[in-house]
């Protein structure tokens, strides 16, 4: 496209081969923000304190604490320590320091909860994003199924739902269930049939024609017998008033996980075979129409008033280990989602790391790379995409149906495109394909949106002639677009990059001192490759002109 | 309802399908544009062409009271929103996208969703300043009368439209008119200067563009700017519409338009116009289904109401990205290794 000499050489990112041991240092620095969080959030302790308590109190302050106190795990994961000292500082902040300050300030639980909540989004877009290279810019819309999946049956929505089935039965009964079900497993089979003669011949225009066919006779027979199954159960809508039975909870955490892979599958299958740009603006489209159905289907969702009140699951042996951990009983609930998170967001990461050193991490990157050459190397194009995206989606519908659990309220105003913005920005400040970078951008990020932006407003707000309009807590656009411009601009890697990621960007200036490497290309299909002085294009570059 | 009241009905919804669809398809002029050269999705060409809006209501407001010609007063506006969206688009090219070319498509595509969002909030503000968010356009007296109304000169061709069933406002046809200036003027600045000559150039292969003598650089900034300032006249035009704009109202108009230039062909100046006017009517139409379902007794077609017809769009692009992807005036483009 244009001449290398047109971008200044950067620096390349280069590390001291021998880092020094920080174990003392380490370990300092968890004993005093560790203190200094337990003061500041222990308003007994504050009131004693006089004006320095007031500077605590201050929610800036607040966010700067436990950001300080969040960079012992960063630098836990980073610094170079003795195993023993990580591993305190570790598992010392997440599961004793931070619960054990939650007790006397809640709020603190609660700002956990949704920084976790909203890493575990960045995670699950730093699948489609990062490691795959697609950019979805409607992913709070899997967010919003997760969350409605529960939703939907934890509250009394459910009871409204049957109630109406109830008084308007239609033609449905239980022969509508008998045919709603052969239909499901007729055509199931054969959507299962074509698929493996698939596998022996290849694809005509026939069988995929006839696959699409058997995929609509499915999509119409789940629809028969979930109407059915609610017309006859239409007799317990007082049973069901306030929602199902809690104890479902565990259930649905399955089942909601399955329903945002499936919505992501259903989205990708469409439209994964376009290109880069048109992907992203046609699943920033798609993540409307779900917002758009959420607010219309108000049989379901209750429109734009939201639904309320979401039950939760209760786990009566853990409420006895909080009290016996000397927490009140009003902070049982919000202990146990800070405990379910983390074990959540570690089995992600889990399933993160292990994906991203598999077969199917190497083929996303590869997709990322160059598509075309990943194709010729029998990378299956479809499959590979499709997994990222429901793998992605998952995440965000686990995610989503705990939101909807600590919050008791949804509306479809909590899925918009801003929230689908915010986790790109919390993916591109970390470093695209980073997974320590994305939990960094989505923690920073947060605290900008829960603490400091609000605190400078009512910071502003006391300031007379400070127009109300120019509060800096309505400026969180201006500050993602800002994250987002800057981080491209200076360095698209990131702030904690990916080494691979790192040296594609920074292709240009590595090329001389690079040896024995020879993998490095543009970072995705229509990339440009670059000698010194001399530019080749592609013939995709060519468009239909402007005749 | 009866056929006779049916009638004009539907033609009133397709006429002001064809009204709208008149601003869509001059805003999506300039993401066709853009993309013509750049390969880039413009997403910050719905703010630019907000930019024009709150212009072209300032320069209303502040004339509110002079005794100027309403004409002259919207020549003013649009020639005032044309300079400052045209100029802020060379800006933005040359501060945020010109430093990443040769970037991987990602990063770019992620520089102007974050320009994007950056120019909403400044817009914001700066109305904001002045304690406004909803900018209710001030128009001058006559533009919301009807079209040759009864009184006027040109009686005999209002009543004639009437007859049979066409009814729009005086703002309604000076919105087409200008659009259709500004199509003809585009219309010839492409296809017969010099210029036009060069950024076609450009955009078909900037190296062999630059090889033959093109400055590419500069053709590329002449395109933001031709882009830009018909977003400055599409924004003024969107102000005559819908009477209200807001800093953040630009979204919806500009992703319908994006949709537009997707489905007449991106980098198709025809097929902008084209996929602008199909949209219209399509999304009007959507609009107005429920009446269409309780006429024929279809229950069902009746719960779809004028919240869906924001999704209508979606739902095109979607098929014709699936069917026909290269639009419907696009050339195809096989991609070769």
């Amino acid at each position: 496209m244009t001449v290398a000499n047109a971008n200044p050489p950067k620096p390349a990112v280069r590390r001291p081969l021998v880092k020094p041991d920080r174990t003392a240092l380490l370990v300092a620095f968890f004993v005093v923000t560790s203190v200094l969080l337990l003061i500041s959030h222990a308003p007994d302790v504050m009131r004693n304190l006089g004006p320095f308590g007031d500077v605590l109190r201050n929610k800036v302050v607040e966010a700067l604490i436990v950001s300080l106190f969040l960079a012992n795990v960063l630098f836990a994961y980073l610094w170079k320590a003795a195993n023993w000292a990580k591993l305190l500082v570790g598992a010392g902040s997440l599961l004793v320091v931070l619960p054990w300050a939650g007790r006397t300030d809640t709020s603190l639980l609660d700002l956990s909860i949704q920084i976790m909540i909203f890493a575990a989004l960045a995670l699950g877009l730093n699948i489609v994003v990062g490691l795959a290279g697609l950019l979805d810019l409607g992913y709070v819309a899997f967010f919003a199924v997760g969350a409605y999946t529960w939703s939907i049956f934890a509250s009394p929505r459910f009871g409204e739902v049957l109630k109406y089935y109830g008084s308007n039965p239609g033609t449905t009964g239980s022969g509508t269930l008998a045919i709603g079900l052969v239909l499901t497993a007729v055509t199931a089979g054969s959507m299962i049939f074509i698929r493996s003669l698939h596998g022996r011949i290849a694809p005509t225009r026939a069988s995929n024609l006839s696959f699409l066919i058997a995929g609509f006779g499915l999509l119409s027979g789940i629809i028969l017998v979930g109407r059915s199954i609610l017309v006859l159960f239409a007799g317990s809508a007082e049973a069901v008033a306030n929602g199902i039975n809690p104890g479902f909870f565990w259930l649905f955490l399955a089942l909601s996980i399955m329903t945002a892979a499936l919505v992501g599958v259903l989205i990708g299958l469409p439209v994964l075979k376009l290109k880069g740009d048109y992907l992203a603006i046609i699943t920033l489209g798609l993540g409307e129409v779900i917002r758009v159905l959420a607010n219309n289907l108000s049989l379901y969702t209750a429109g734009s008033q939201g639904i309320t009140p979401i039950g939760s699951a209760s786990v009566p042996w853990f409420n006895g280990l909080a009290g016996a951990l000397g927490f009140r009983p009003d902070q049982f609930y919000l202990l146990f989602l800070y405990v379910l998170v983390l074990a959540v967001i570690a089995l992600i990461l889990l399933v993160n790391v292990r994906l991203d050193k598999s077969r199917i991490g190497r083929a996303w990157v590869a997709i990322r790379d160059d598509e075309i050459a990943a194709q010729a190397m029998g990378v299956p194009l479809m499959q590979t995409k499709l997994i990222a995206f429901a793998t992605g989606a998952s995440f965000a519908g686990v995610m989503g149906m705990i939101f909807a659990a600590k919050q008791t309220f949804i509306s479809p105003e909590s899925f918009n495109l801003l929230q689908s913005i915010t986790v790109l920005s919390m993916v591109v400040l970390g470093g695209m394909g980073s997974f320590s970078g994305v939990i960094l951008g989505a923690a920073v990020v947060t605290l900008l949106n829960l603490r400091i932006l609000p605190g400078l407003g009512e910071a502003s707000a006391n300031v007379s002639w400070i127009p109300q309009e120019v509060n800096p807590a309505n400026f969180n656009r201006f500050i993602f677009g800002s994250i987002l411009v800057a981080m491209m601009l200076l360095r698209p890697e990131g702030l904690l990059p990916n080494k691979r990621v790192a040296r594609e960007l920074h292709h240009e200036d590595d090329q001389e001192d690079e040896s024995g490497d020879g993998n490095a290309s543009g970072l995705e299909a229509g990339g440009d490759v670059y000698s010194a002085g001399f530019a080749t294009t592609k013939e995709d570059d060519k468009t239909g002109g402007d005749r | 309802m009866e056929l006779s009241v049916l009638l004009p009905f539907i033609v009133n919804v397709i006429i002001g399908g064809l009204v709208l669809g008149f601003v869509y398809a001059i805003i999506a002029l300039g993401y066709t544009m853009v993309y013509g050269v750049l390969q880039l999705i413009n997403f910050a060409h719905s703010e630019v062409f907000i930019t024009g809006a709150v212009v072209g209501f300032e320069v209303f407001r502040v004339l509110q009271d002079s005794a100027m010609n309403g004409y002259l007063k919207l020549l003013i506006a649009l020639l005032a929103a044309m300079v400052i969206s045209g100029l802020l688009n060379v800006l933005i090219e040359r501060l945020a996208y010109r430093p990443l070319r040769g970037s991987p498509r990602l990063v770019p595509l992620i520089t102007a969703i974050g320009v994007s969002l950056i120019l909403q909030d400044v817009l914001r503000f700066l109305e904001g300043l002045q304690g406004r968010f909803d900018l209710t356009y001030i128009l001058p007296a006559g533009f919301g009368n009807k079209f040759c109304a009864a009184e006027s000169t040109c009686a005999p061709v209002g009543n004639a439209l009437r007859a049979i069933g066409v009814d729009v406002q005086l703002k309604d046809v000076i919105l087409v008119v200008v659009s259709l200036v500004s199509l003809t003027v585009l219309n010839y600045v492409v296809n017969k200067t010099r210029m036009g000559k060069a950024i076609r150039a450009v955009s078909q292969d900037r190296v062999t563009a630059g090889l033959m003598g093109v400055d590419s650089n500069l053709m590329i900034s002449a395109t933001f700017l031709i882009g830009g300032a018909l977003g400055g006249v599409s924004g003024v035009l969107f102000g005559l519409k819908f009477g209200t704009v807001n800093a953040y109202s630009g979204f919806d108009p500009g992703i319908i338009a994006f949709t537009a230039a997707v489905l007449g062909g991106i980098g198709s100046i025809p097929g902008a116009v084209l996929g602008g006017l199909l949209l219209g009517v399509i999304q009007n139409l959507i609009g107005v289904t429920n009446i269409f379902g309780n006429l024929l007794g279809l229950a069902n077609l009746g719960t779809i109401d004028a919240s869906y017809s924001k999704i209508g769009p979606f739902i095109v692009l979607v098929l014709i990205l699936i069917f026909k992807p290269t639009g419907l005036l696009g050339k195809s483009n096989v991609e070769k290794v």
